[in-house]
């Protein structure tokens, strides 16, 4: 099949895409982007770090937004925002909706990078009444630094991963004084110094194994209500402002509707190693995949799947037809990749991600087929929301007509 | 000699009764003054319901409220059609769960034969998983009502009161009448912060707070007590489980709770039937919840695997009665419309012929207005027919409905625009929601909600 390589999202991971199949010789790079500007969730991080690992240098979440668009844009991709992909059905082709009109297109390869969103209070399913000022840190970042809004006076934020005390920044950005964390986890899941920067810059309470109960007021939040999961004790805190952090879902619409499988850890496309879906030629990167890892992993996850996407094009179109799914039991929650494929080679930055719903100090982790140890070996500690690395040499050792890989805790010992 | 009087007719009321009551007499050559409490129309009670369009198989035979829920369903349904408000005639199954229930099928059938409605039949279990092959284990079989429907629960109101608004009714939102009074010389005098206005004829469709217009009149006739119904909507990606809507055997105390398509593509749960003490309290609560999902689980497992994009709760305006407590004082000109329960939506267009009639024998002149009838569509917020955004001429037009600004729901750039500059016009982000279901969907703002927010802040 001829026709462009057609990326679908313009952040980080699409960007890098595009970068690196016009730097492996095709000729034909098309990017898709249905915001305005390009670049992804790093346009409103405001924060410092952004580009460590990709481009080897810090950068502020804007900035390294718009290199990565000036990047792209240099080595010959073409960049179409305000464009959204509206349909896409098995086997048909990509039906696009933009400001110039409809379109459909018939891509010889996709690399689907649409990115993640943090669940709102509805998918919570925190009771109450539906007042104004319930954010997620995604419309925080966007009313503060895009759009120059005060979100409000006093706020509550909900979670304590790394995105969490990112909203604290955002709010003390804002001018809105930040009354405390919670989190239904009986510790924080951030690095120390991210936690003891925050205790001491704002002195804001975390209050760990502690969920929000119920959210009072309107039209606008005047209070929440906290209950202690051990006591059972409740605690009212005067708000004007709840920002529901992290919890991060694959924004995977159009995996779906393009009947890609999608495993149920995830909820993100199911990929080989390679980053290839079930269905031929379309790629998955990115944190489409699994949810939010950092933007220069998101970056490296879209490069290896534009390698594998170019690999592809130039090998005569082959797709792989047997995979085998990856498994987790829990506490473990998801692995990425999450199939097994012979000749894939190595996953993105050589390793499978892994995350699980709770704390473990250096575990061992072992993977099994059929009863067969794969391998087994401790892991670094274990905290949800966070990602632990497995090495991937034992994908050598999958029999490619055998049941499931798992992958589970061996317990202490 | 008498002063003149501001208006002919004041309905105090504009949610989807008191505008379809607006919409039908603006019709006639008067002059019809719509108040509304709140900020919008169709904003209360109107806004948070199961959204179904009620055959009315099922009322109590004989009542006024059966007659007006059946003669409702084919107004409603005509004028859906006709003036773009999303409509699905998806058909019900009522499912019985075990032998008891199966065994209501017979009084049930003959209910809705007493009513009307002969349409109605019994499937058998493999006809009813065929057809519904998500449902949980267990059921017994189904009555099928073919025409049972889904309407737009929030271009219903705002259809009729653009269409009252267009032909010259005067809608004042934001106006809580705080006083009403009889006048010696004949008609009323209604209080509100903004100042008084006198009326030939008073139309109370106050809703929750029919009752108290009703007392300001010194009558003692019914007491509203708001009943809660917690409600779930589950994704869009759950759209393709159910084909029906889904019911339950009714009991006595409740008709239970169902499982339903909405006009907008995605699942609902629900409701809970709950007596709560304020006329506020929409709130949702973790028990509310509990028990919708625990249902959930047994009438359709799978749907529980889906991610939940909205809850929220709203409040019948129920009575000590059974039947709608609808009354007009001739010749006094005072038509009090109250205890519309669930079936208010469906019947809206029937209780505003009935009253109009009612006001027409209390002495109301009704002359056809000399000016042409108004036309009007509703900008289409379904998934039956054509968004803004499917149509390439309409984006060839005007590029701002190519401009995707609500990604979940696919809302344009255009349509908010038109939303804003409506003649019944959106002044809050609920509003801005219900006309063009931006920030409705699963990312509840997290890509557009700062955008939203922008647009309606140049408006402000």
């Amino acid at each position: 099949m001829s026709g462009p390589v057609v990326v679908i999202g313009a952040g980080p991971a699409g960007l890098a895409a595009a970068v690196e199949l016009r730097r492996r010789g095709v000729t034909e790079v098309l990017v898709l982007e249905r915001e305005v500007e390009p670049g992804g969730i790093p346009r409103h991080a405001q924060h410092q770090g952004f580009g460590l690992r990709d481009l080897r240098r810090p950068l502020s979440g804007p900035r390294y937004a718009r290199r990565y668009a000036e990047l792209a844009t240099r080595a010959g991709a073409e960049l179409r925002t305000e464009t959204m992909v509206t349909g896409w059905p098995p086997g048909g082709p990509l039906e696009l909706t933009g400001p110039h009109g409809r379109e459909a297109l018939e891509p010889a390869a996709v690399v689907l990078a649409t990115g993640c969103r943090e669940r709102p209070r509805s998918a919570r399913l925190v009771p109450g009444s539906r007042p104004e000022g319930v954010l997620t840190t995604g419309t925080l970042q966007q009313l503060v630094y895009l759009k120059g809004l005060r979100p409000g006076t006093r706020a509550l934020v909900v979670g304590a991963e790394h995105v969490s005390f990112s909203a604290l920044l955002t709010l003390a950005h804002g001018g809105t004084r930040a009354m405390g964390m919670v989190t239904e986890l009986p510790r924080h899941q951030t690095l120390g110094l991210f936690r003891a920067g925050a205790a001491l810059r704002f002195r804001t309470p975390l209050w760990t194994h502690t969920a929000i109960t119920r959210v009072h007021g309107r039209p606008r939040v005047e209070e929440v209500e906290l209950t202690d999961l051990d006591s059972g004790a409740v605690r009212h805190v005067a708000c004007d402002t709840v920002v529901f952090t992290a919890d991060w879902i694959p924004d995977h619409e159009l995996a779906v509707m393009a009947g890609l499988d999608i495993d149920p850890g995830t909820k993100g496309p199911a990929v080989d190693a390679a980053l290839s879906t079930s269905r031929p030629g379309v790629f998955a990167a990115g944190n489409l995949l699994h949810g939010a890892e950092t933007a220069d992993v998101a970056a490296l996850s879209g490069r290896h799947a534009a390698v594998s996407a170019a690999a592809f094009l130039a090998n005569g179109q082959q797709w792989p037809d047997a995979r085998v799914p990856i498994e987790c039991e829990p506490p473990l929650r998801w692995i990425a990749p999450n199939a097994v494929v012979p000749g894939a080679g190595p996953p993105p930055r050589g390793r499978f991600a892994l995350r699980s719903s709770d704390f473990a100090s250096r575990p061992r982790v072992e993977i099994a087929q059929g009863g067969r140890t794969l391998w087994s070996g401790r892991v670094a500690r274990l905290v949800p929301g966070r990602s632990a690395s497995l090495p991937h040499a034992w994908t050598d050792e999958v029999d490619p007509r055998g049941e499931a890989v798992s992958v589970r805790l061996a317990g202490p010992g | 000699m008498q002063e003149p009087l501001d208006t002919d007719v004041a309905i105090v009321g504009a949610g989807v009764v008191g505008c379809a009551i607006a919409r039908e007499l603006s019709q006639f050559d008067l002059s019809v003054t719509l108040l509304e409490a709140g900020p919008d129309v169709g904003a209360g009670t109107s806004k948070a319901n199961t959204a179904l369009l009620h055959t009315g198989f099922d009322a109590k035979p004989g009542t006024l409220e059966s007659r007006l829920v059946a003669r409702g369903f084919e107004l409603l349904s005509e004028y859906a059609e006709r003036v773009g408000i999303p409509v699905e005639h998806t058909g019900a199954l009522l499912v019985a769960w075990n032998e008891e229930q199966r065994a209501e099928f017979p009084g049930i059938v003959e209910r809705a034969h007493a009513n009307g409605y002969s349409e109605i039949a019994e499937i058998g279990v493999d006809e009813l998983y065929s057809r519904e092959p998500h449902l949980g284990p267990g059921a017994q079989g189904a009555l099928e009502v073919p025409t049972e429907g889904l309407v737009c629960p929030f271009t219903t109101p705002l259809a009729y009161a653009t269409e009252a608004v267009l032909a010259g009714c005067d809608l004042r939102r934001s106006t809580p009448v705080t006083g009403v009074a009889r006048l010696e010389e004949g008609g009323f005098r209604l209080t509100t912060p903004g100042g008084a206005l006198s009326a030939r004829c008073l139309v109370n469709a106050a809703g929750l707070y029919s009752d108290g217009i009703d007392r300001m009149l010194g009558h003692q006739r019914f007491t509203v007590t708001p009943r809660r119904g917690e409600l779930i909507v589950f994704d869009k990606l759950a759209r393709p489980l159910v084909q029906h809507i889904v019911l339950a055997v009714p009991t006595k105390i409740t008709k239970g709770v169902l499982i339903a398509p909405t006009v907008f593509g995605n699942v609902m749960l629900g409701p809970t039937a709950e007596d709560v003490e304020r006329k506020d309290d929409t709130d949702s609560t973790a028990e509310g919840l509990a028990y919708l999902r625990a249902e959930g689980a047994r009438i359709m497992p799978d749907l529980l695997e889906h991610e939940v994009t909205a809850v929220y709760a709203g409040l019948r305006a129920a009575t000590e009665h059974v039947d709608y407590q609808l009354s007009v004082h001739a010749p006094e000109g005072y038509a009090c419309v109250g205890g519309i329960r669930s079936t208010g939506l469906s019947a809206s267009m029937a209780i505003a012929e009935h009253v109009r009639d009612e006001l027409a024998e209390a002495g109301l002149r009704l002359e056809p207005r000399a000016a042409p009838p108004v036309e009007f569509t509703m900008p289409n917020i379904g998934e039956r027919s054509q968004r803004a955004y499917e149509r390439a001429e309409l984006i060839d037009a005007d590029r701002d409905y190519g401009r995707i600004v609500c990604f979940c729901e696919r809302v344009t750039r255009g349509e908010i625009r038109d939303a804003l500059d409506a003649p019944v016009a959106a002044v809050d982000l609920d509003g801005l929601r219900r006309r063009t279901r931006a920030h409705m969907g699963r990312c509840q703002g997290f890509f557009c909600g700062a955008e939203i927010a922008e647009l309606l802040e140049g408006r402000g």
